[in-house]
């Protein structure tokens, strides 16, 4: 198993795939979870009945496997709207959206485990809508939603091995076009197993202890 | 801007093998949660033994299924196990690649649902005469199961979810696998695509809606 053809070369370029697979997942949870907030703060304001036409939509983006939605968006910009665009602009997008949609759940959660009363007596002490948010809400959001959001975004970085369907060569991808030179499967596919373990779990663990930590107080 | 020319009617004439394909979906996602529960059952048990060995396994699992992509996972079981020179078809390690994911997303739902079980009531249960094995299926068994529907009908969707990831094995008779051959023919990739689109989220929401009846009849009390 030791005496493998591979060499240094072939190592950065598995970092490479590495690297790509970080940025994807990164912008993506970065955008996803500005509009998850957006979206997530919009559906508890507006209530469950006005934002019917919202979730139903963020819903799709849930109901529907991400290779579909990559391979449909994908078809869509540059053959329908004939638009030339990096497939890497087309996988973060998606991505984003996919982030959104559970982001903003996440977020609804969130704000509606803050008391009622609690924010009602931020408004009486004279504070506005934007300062009850700010100073009362999130920091109490936060503690509801954090451990949820560590396991979207580390979601996310596992799902990110579907964007080589267009065209983006990532840990994954990489590992594959690295077996069909080297016909060492198994070795290979160890080293990007390793990798994407090697990041989620530590994450994961933190993720557990903090939804331990802040769960009984 | 719309320079483009739909042919709804070419893809819509394929619908009859994509329908098809849909049932070798279902048959996958069904087939898959039903190992995926048998096997995370007795993960738990492994748990519950208390013997190192056993619950070593029983982590090692959980942790590995849900820390790696199960694209990965699926990669791993056709072409990994091709390295020791055992040769699965796309549908096997298709199957055993979402079981294996499956078990493990389980498995700690049910660490989960465990807790909120009592542990008096296992003693309970042991006082009475049951041997632990039948306070565990008689008592604990039941109301895990329970609690855990919840979490076990979103598994199930993530099941069917991840049948599309069958394309990097070159699975060609599911839903996923069928659309792609027919794009392979015909290039419309948008509308075959668009139609697999609404066939997954018909599957997923019915799933969904009679998790939902099921769970209102079953539960009553």
């Amino acid at each position: 198993m030791f005496d493998t053809a591979l060499t240094a070369n072939d190592l950065v370029f598995l970092a490479k795939g590495a690297g790509m697979t970080l940025l994807v997942t990164a912008s993506s949870v970065f955008f996803g979870t500005i509009l998850g907030i957006l979206f997530g703060v919009i559906r508890y304001q507006i209530g469950p009945w006005w934002a019917t036409p919202m979730t139903l939509v963020l819903d799709v983006f849930r109901s529907i496997p991400l290779l579909i939605q990559l391979v449909l968006a994908n078809a869509f910009i540059t053959t329908v709207l004939g638009l030339r665009i990096s497939g890497f602009a087309v996988a973060c997008g998606v991505l984003s959206l996919y982030t959104a949609a559970y982001c903003a759940e996440i977020v609804r959660g969130g704000i509606e485990a803050v008391p009622q009363t609690l924010r009602r007596a931020a408004r009486s002490l004279g504070m506005t809508w934007g300062q009850d948010m700010t100073y009362v809400v999130l920091p109490l959001a936060t503690r509801v939603a954090l451990p949820s959001w560590i396991g979207l975004a580390l979601g996310v970085m596992k799902d990110s091995a579907l964007v080589y369907i267009v065209q983006v060569v990532e840990l994954l991808k990489s590992t594959q076009i690295l077996i069909t030179r080297l016909q060492e499967p198994l070795f290979l596919l160890m080293i990007c197993g390793l990798f994407y373990f090697l990041i989620s779990f530590p994450i994961a663990r933190f993720g557990g202890y903090l939804e331990k930590r802040w769960s009984n107080d | 801007m719309f320079n483009y020319n739909f042919r709804w009617n070419q893809a819509l004439s394929s619908l009859p093998q994509m329908l098809e394909g849909a049932l070798v979906t279902i048959e996958i996602a069904v087939l898959s949660m039903a190992i995926g529960i048998t096997v995370a059952i007795l993960l738990t048990l492994f748990r519950l033994s208390g013997s190192r060995p056993l619950s070593a396994i029983a982590t090692t699992w959980v942790e590995i299924a849900r820390n790696t992509p199960a694209l990965f996972q699926i990669y791993m079981v056709h072409f990994g196990l091709g390295g020791f020179g055992i040769h699965l078809s796309p549908y096997l390690s298709l199957l055993i690649g979402i079981a294996f994911n499956n078990a493990g997303y389980l498995t700690e739902n049910f660490r989960g649902a465990l807790k909120a079980i009592p542990e008096t009531q296992t003693r309970a249960a042991r006082s009475l005469g049951m041997s632990p094995i039948q306070a565990f299926q008689n008592v604990i068994l039941p109301q895990m199961l329970r609690i855990s529907f919840l979490p076990m009908t979103n598994q199930m969707v993530w099941a069917i979810l991840m049948t599309s990831l069958g394309a990097v094995v070159a699975m060609n008779t599911d839903l996923y696998g069928v659309t792609s051959e027919l794009n392979a023919r015909t290039f419309r990739t948008f509308e075959l695509f668009a139609i697999a689109a609404v066939i997954f989220y018909v599957i997923t929401k019915a799933i969904t809606l009679s998790a939902r009846l099921l769970a209102a009849r079953l539960f009553r009390y």
